[in-house]
């Protein structure tokens, strides 16, 4: 004979088991709903510390090949190497806007911008932004003479840039651009100019 | 041993064919007293084709088009229908040799258009193309007489007593409504148009000492008398008119200072394990840049200026191979062919240079060998962007970062051809293409004095 006692513990204990497993299935649904329904591929920026400040941004456009000067107003940090780094972060990020005038791929981002000497800016961009460019003479030009332009219009005193892809050397960006050389500003500054007529 | 020589002396037979594809030459071979030809290498330029041989029997297939022939027989089958050749057909080392006069029945068939055979002279026109031409006197005292032609021409020009002749080779020219033509004046009194092997010939009659010079992009070829200026009849870059050993032409400022095989470089980017751009699903940049080469070789070589197409198939050709080899022959110009998608039209460059050190002595530097040169690749570039202007091509010409630009000691200059509008496989049209190249090569033959003078 099973004592009272018992019976009427092991119940309580049953009916507590059944609470609890009703209690995480319902959590269960909640968190899931509450889940984000896609990735943001865009890398997530750093915060920076600083004012805001009016920069101007060299931004490419595919339809007609241009290049046109567009200001923006970015925090801008206070050394120059990291306004420098800002900067094109910036304008990467402009361009990881499907609706961008100059599309880039999901992922693409600069590493870093070291100003190494005085007058030489290394700019180190991401695997993903190299391998998931756009390959053609002119949509690879763009893209450079972006880059530069903008670093070399609002850090003074650069003269010639080298572009890293991961840190290491690239014969090209996705097929035409040379990324082997240095590239002179001045030459890259007349480019510019050039281009930013239709 | 009379006969031996007079064999030997005898000069190739040639079938001149024109297209809006491409305009070539093909040698003839004589079978049963008959001039022959091979219909592979007739068709090779216009479309995709492919010959098997079974035995005796031959078949040919020409895009979706099948022929089959038999080897001593008088008739083929067409899409199963018999043609009539006129005489055998040879089966000879895997080649299909046909009677040049079975052209003209047999090719509508498999073109699907219309062809027109001047057997006796060698010429063969597919479809509606054709030069015609104008002779009128400008002036009687001194006598200046100017053709005008419906496209540029490049005619080899010789004198001899009492005459000026133009040999057109390369050019669809047609007679004009009468062979001869009179112009009632002592000095050039008249004109005639004939054909032979292969040429239309032009041949004007002169009691003084002509020279030939050309205007209008090739347009207009002015004949004047030897020590009067030979003006433009029309707006444009006065050239001078080919060879005239006889008398004295308005030569090139200097001579080439060194010896080159080829004037033009023309190189087909990419290839083999560089695709270049992926242009659609089905269309790679290496195979689109193989036929724009192809076609401006025609276009320059049409133009009397020996090319080399650096690329021919489907190869890995590295960028400092490209380099070494347009370096090594002293080109006067190269020109990279590139592909894209985006954009439109027709983006002409010349280098833009990285930093680099001088020249030391002799040796160039590798990163900006191109820097003596780099005018001329310039004024090159302007010449190809203005022509592409005139012919209303949306164009853009600037410097950009694409070895080996920089590399090369010569003028040089890329050429980047995106479709018009958003159908990129207008990219392997034949038309379109031909246009783009007919401009850069007329570009490049109204620089040639220029460029030619260059280390």
């Amino acid at each position: 004979m099973i004592p009272r006692q018992l019976i009427i513990a092991i119940s309580a204990l049953l009916l507590l088991a059944l609470g609890l497993g009703l209690y995480a299935w319902h959590m269960g649904k909640t968190v899931a709903s509450t889940q984000p329904g896609g990735t943001d591929t865009r890398p997530l920026a750093p915060p920076v510390a600083g004012p805001s400040e009016q920069v101007t941004l060299f931004v490419a456009h595919d339809a007609d090949g241009t290049l046109r000067p567009e200001s923006a107003q970015i925090p801008m940090p206070s050394g120059r190497q990291q306004r420098a780094e800002e900067l094109l972060r910036s304008l990467v990020s402009l361009y990881l806007d499907k609706s961008s005038p100059h599309v880039l791929g999901a992922g693409s981002d600069i590493r870093s911008v070291f100003l190494v000497d005085p007058g030489v800016a290394v700019i180190d961009l991401n695997s993903a932004f190299a391998d998931t460019h756009r390959s053609g003479v002119l949509v690879e030009e763009l893209t450079v003479a972006s880059l530069i332009h903008t670093v070399s219009a609002n850090t003074p005193g650069i003269t010639k840039v080298k572009i890293l892809v991961d840190g290491k050397d690239r014969d090209t960006l996705a097929g035409h651009a040379d990324l082997n050389d240095f590239y002179d500003v001045s030459a890259v500054n007349q480019l510019a100019t050039q281009l930013q007529t239709p | 041993m009379v006969l031996a020589f007079s064999l030997l002396a005898a000069p190739e037979k040639h079938l001149s064919v024109y297209s809006v594809a491409a305009n070539y030459s093909l040698p003839l071979t004589q079978r049963d007293n008959r001039d022959y030809v091979g219909l592979l290498e007739v068709l090779e330029p216009l479309g995709r084709v492919s010959a098997k041989t079974e035995g005796s029997r031959w078949r040919l297939r020409y895009n979706n088009i099948e022929a089959e022939f038999q080897g001593g027989k008088n008739k083929a089958k067409v899409q199963g229908r018999d043609a009539d050749l006129g005489a055998k057909f040879f089966v000879e080392n895997n080649r299909g040799l046909v009677p040049v006069g079975a052209l003209s029945s047999l090719l509508p068939r498999i073109l699907g258009g219309p062809v027109s055979l001047h057997e006796d002279s060698g010429r063969l026109f597919i479809g509606s193309i054709s030069t015609h031409f104008t002779a009128s006197l400008a002036s009687a005292n001194p006598a200046r007489l100017v053709f005008n032609f419906t496209a540029p021409v490049n005619p080899q020009i010789s004198n001899e007593p009492g005459a000026l002749r133009m040999t057109f080779s390369h050019e669809p020219l047609v007679a004009p409504a009468s062979p001869t033509l009179t112009f009632g004046n002592k000095m050039i009194p008249s004109a005639n148009y004939s054909e032979s092997n292969g040429n239309a010939v032009v041949t004007v009659s002169t009691t003084i000492p002509v020279m030939a010079s050309f205007s209008n992009n090739g347009r207009t070829v002015t004949i004047a008398a030897a020590n009067a200026p030979a003006q433009a009849a029309a707006g444009g870059t006065e050239t001078a008119g080919g060879t005239n050993p006889a008398t004295p032409t308005q030569a090139p400022a200097a001579q080439p200072p060194v010896a080159r095989k080829y004037f033009a470089v023309v190189d087909a980017s990419h290839g083999g394990d560089d695709h270049g751009e992926t242009l659609s699903p089905t269309l790679l940049e290496k195979d689109v840049t193989v036929a724009l080469a192809r076609s401006l070789r025609q276009e320059l070589e049409s133009r009397g200026i020996t090319t080399l197409v650096l690329r021919d198939s489907d190869a890995n050709l590295s960028i400092d191979q490209r380099a070494v080899f347009t370096n090594a022959d002293h080109a006067a110009i190269y020109i990279a062919v590139h592909a894209a998608s985006s954009g439109h039209g027709v983006r002409v460059y010349s280098a833009l240079l990285p930093p680099g050190e001088d020249d030391r002595g002799p040796f160039h530097n590798w990163t900006v060998a191109q820097r003596g040169a780099l005018a001329l690749s310039r004024t090159a570039a302007s010449a190809v962007a203005s022509e592409m202007q005139r012919r209303q091509i949306p164009v853009r010409n600037v410097g950009a970062p694409l070895r080996p630009l920089n590399n090369l000691t010569g003028p040089a200059i890329a050429v980047e051809v995106a479709p018009q509008g958003s159908d990129v496989s207008q990219l392997t049209a034949p038309d379109y293409q031909q246009l783009i190249t007919s401009a850069v090569a007329t570009a490049v033959a109204a620089t040639r004095d220029q460029l030619g003078v260059a280390p």
